[in-house]
């Protein structure tokens, strides 16, 4: 997309205004979909029930209904958090932004892309843990000993699976030999399964169990169930959310299931080829010698695969009950983090040896 | 021998995938309502119904209600008497008889506790109301229900019919 923009010589602010509109398409779009045909529509099939069927033919534009119901809502502050409400009011905002910044290290097609870090992946991982904070803040300027639980469990939760996610990327970007997430693509798509290359080489099938890992510690890091302690609606009647209303409750609930499609999208990049097909399919070699047409097919490609990764996490999200809050802190530290830790070791050793 | 076990989780995701797959292809177990009825059992307790020419104010309803939600009003009327040359009889006329459903409990203890037949349940449940006043059913909107209250169920084979002969 940049570099499009960029050899269409248009002014600064145009680039800058593109840039933010095609934020807000890689953000809320795929955050509306999953909503609709996951949260909406899976989850009421899998109870033996249709779901929304009012708004629009079968009910597909309930969520705009759902929208303009929550923005007609109160923005209450509570009393015991009147002190603090400029920072009350400021969580939600912090939490989506985490999102806004995660999406913009994603490339979308071989000029698709928004930021093309040297080291996007690091960057990734450091931005996603900024939700944190607005959790954290959230959680403690409600006042409120659940939403402080709730936010207390989630900052323990965030920064426990922060780790293995990591560990997990290492193996990756050892095998790929770039931090960059465009590389990491033509990586995948360039390269060849013992000399044989009609699928490429996707690290999910050389790094599985960095993607087990990877996926584990996305569901944990989206807090859904069954990870998702810090919202406990039957417990902490929904943690660090409780006290919010009206269109910062609105942003919270855009900021879970956008965090879930940008990092699903990270996911399909890492290990599934993202926005590229296997190179030798149409006899590309290098980056450069892609066809510009991918820049089209390219985000439709990787919107497939987020989709994908995205029906395996809601569909364990609404099959399985909650774990407790030990045996998730036991999960990360004592399982997830030293597999990892051996798939690192074994990853470099075969790097090595090849 | 024992099946193998299966770790619960992925059994959880079966049976979610399942029932997935089952409501794509039969349909849902639920009715989108507006649009599709399903009809209430015929013992269903739906809203009560009263038979205005069997009532005799009597009051044990009102007195039996446990919410308080039965208003009868009435007075004595003389009736001609049954034979010639008799006295006139002194016959209880109703005046008011309302049920303030914002109140009843569907208990059925009026109905069970109804000396002469006047009082039905019917499975109608579709009378909500926007005002919360509308809710108090009025001696001709009780009257009303009477229309939709099913046929007595046959009695089973050897039960003996209460009440005179």
């Amino acid at each position: 997309m940049n570099a499009v923009l960029l050899s269409a010589d248009l002014p600064y602010w145009a680039i800058s205004l593109l840039r933010v509109l095609g934020g807000l398409v890689a953000v809320l779009l795929p955050a509306g979909t999953v909503v609709y045909l996951f949260l909406f529509k899976m989850l009421s099939f899998m109870q033996s029930r249709l779901g929304p069927m009012e708004a629009g033919p079968y009910g597909s534009m309930q969520l705009f209904a759902e929208v303009g119901k929550w923005l007609q809502k109160e923005d209450i502050v509570p009393a015991s958090a009147q002190p603090e409400a400029r920072i009350f009011k400021m969580a939600p905002l912090i939490v989506l932004a985490s999102t806004f910044l995660l999406v913009v290290v994603v490339p979308f097609g071989p000029d698709a892309w928004f930021t093309n870090f040297e080291t996007g992946i690091f960057y990734a991982l450091a931005v996603s843990s900024v939700s944190v904070l607005g959790i954290l803040i959230a959680g403690w300027s409600s006042a409120n000993k659940y939403s402080l639980l709730g936010g207390l469990r989630a900052a323990g939760q965030l920064v426990a699976y922060e780790l293995p996610m990591v560990l997990a990327v290492i193996g990756v970007v050892i095998q790929a030999g770039t931090m960059n997430l465009q590389e990491i693509v033509v990586a995948q798509n360039a390269g060849s399964m013992f000399g044989w290359d009609g699928l490429g080489n996707p690290y999910v099938l050389t790094q599985f169990v960095a993607f087990l890992i990877f996926m584990i510690s996305v569901q944990a890091e989206l807090s859904q169930t069954p990870f998702d302690m810090p919202i406990a609606e039957s417990e902490l009647v929904s943690g660090y959310m409780t006290e919010y209303s009206g269109f910062r409750f609105l942003i919270f609930f855009i900021g879970e299931f956008a965090t879930a499609g940008v990092f699903a999208m990270i996911a399909s990049v890492l290990f599934l080829g993202g926005w590229g097909v296997p190179f030798s399919w149409f006899g590309w070699t290098t980056i450069d010698s892609i066809d510009n047409w991918m820049n089209v097919a390219g985000p439709l490609i990787l919107f497939a695969k987020m989709m994908a990764l995205v029906f395996f996490i809601m569909w364990i999200r609404f099959s399985s009950p909650r774990l407790r809050e030990d045996q998730l802190q036991r999960f990360a530290w004592k399982v997830l983090i030293p597999i990892s830790l051996v798939n690192i070791m074994l990853t470099a050793v075969l790097k090595v040896a090849f | 021998m024992a099946k193998p076990k299966v770790p619960g989780m992925f059994k959880g995701l079966g049976v979610t995938f399942a029932t997935l797959l089952a409501t794509a292809k039969n349909g849902a177990d639920t009715v989108q309502y507006p649009h599709e009825k399903e009809t209430p059992p015929i013992r269903a307790r739906g809203v009560i119904a009263l038979h205005e020419g069997n009532c005799t104010s009597c009051m044990l309803c009102v007195r039996s209600c446990p919410d308080w939600c039965i208003y009868i009003e009435g007075h004595k009327e003389l009736a001609p008497p049954r034979r010639a040359g008799g006295a006139a009889r002194k016959v209880n006329k109703l005046d008011r008889f309302d049920i303030d459903y914002a109140l009843c409990m569907y208990c059925g203890i009026c109905v069970e506790v109804c000396p002469f037949d006047a009082l039905f349940w019917s499975p109608e449940y579709e009378y909500s109301e926007t005002r919360i006043a509308d809710l108090l059913h009025d001696k001709s909107k009780l009257g009303e229900w009477m229309q939709t209250v099913p046929e007595a169920p046959e009695l089973e084979a050897g039960a003996e019919k209460k009440g005179k002969k």
